[in-house]
């Protein structure tokens, strides 16, 4: 149980080291927002893992409004992206 | 003998989910594009977090939490795909995809199509495709 927490907390890391870094250095606009999705899945992944560990629920209603609300940013970004913006 | 198996079906989810978070994030560094990140990033948006709620719900059995969990699903399966699709649509209209990489492109009949309906000629082109999307 011990071996299999630590080695999920790494890759957990690993994937959200990895989205930041895509964060910080995407070519395009729609690279970062991919990233941050990425970077809120994997929060309301490790809230999940902590929650079952740990026996108790008490951060369920935090995953249930980042999965309902995590859409607006990248809806909207993609919306009102203009098509020559590059960055 | 049950708390066995609860633990052990914990144990097992989470290191499934978490390899999924890993691989959504490789996926990001190590793919060409936009479209190939994106289906890198989508995977762990959908089955990462389910087997994530699934464990949350096998480790403390409870009406209440089993709701939490069905409602966690469906706002995710309802909203992970349309951002998901927004974003493949504004890349594939903003250039950001690398023509070299695709062996087919066959939204590119159905834009060349709408484009000879609508008529070529006018230069207000970009505003108006922007105004109707069904246009493109």
């Amino acid at each position: 149980m011990q071996i299999a927490l630590i080695a999920a907390g790494v890759m957990f890391g690993i994937g959200a080291l990895a989205a930041v870094y895509r964060i910080v250095t995407g070519p395009s606009l729609l690279d970062r927002v991919i990233a941050s999705d990425v970077l809120v899945v994997t929060i309301m992944c490790v809230l999940g893992a902590e929650m079952a560990v740990n026996h108790h629920t008490d951060s369920l209603p935090v995953m249930l409004v980042l999965g309902m609300f995590g859409i607006v940013g990248s809806v909207s970004v993609a919306r009102f992206m203009s098509k020559q913006d590059s960055t | 003998m049950s708390a066995e198996w609860s633990e052990a079906i914990t144990a097992t989810f989470i290191v499934v989910a978490a390899f999924l978070c890993a691989a959504a994030g490789i996926g990001l560094l190590r793919l060409p594009d936009v479209l190939s990140r994106l289906h890198a990033a989508t995977k762990p948006q959908i089955l990462g977090l389910g087997l994530i709620i699934v464990d949350v719900a096998v480790s403390n059995v409870s009406i209440a939490t089993i709701a939490f969990a069905i409602a966690i699903l469906f706002f995710q399966g309802l909203t992970a795909p349309i951002s998901a699709h927004m974003v493949g649509r504004a890349a594939y209209r903003g250039d950001h995809v690398r023509r070299d990489l695709l062996v087919t492109d066959e939204l590119a009949d159905a834009v060349s199509r709408a484009d000879e309906r609508s008529g070529r000629g006018d230069s207000g082109d970009d505003s108006a495709s922007d105004e109707s999307p069904e246009s493109r």
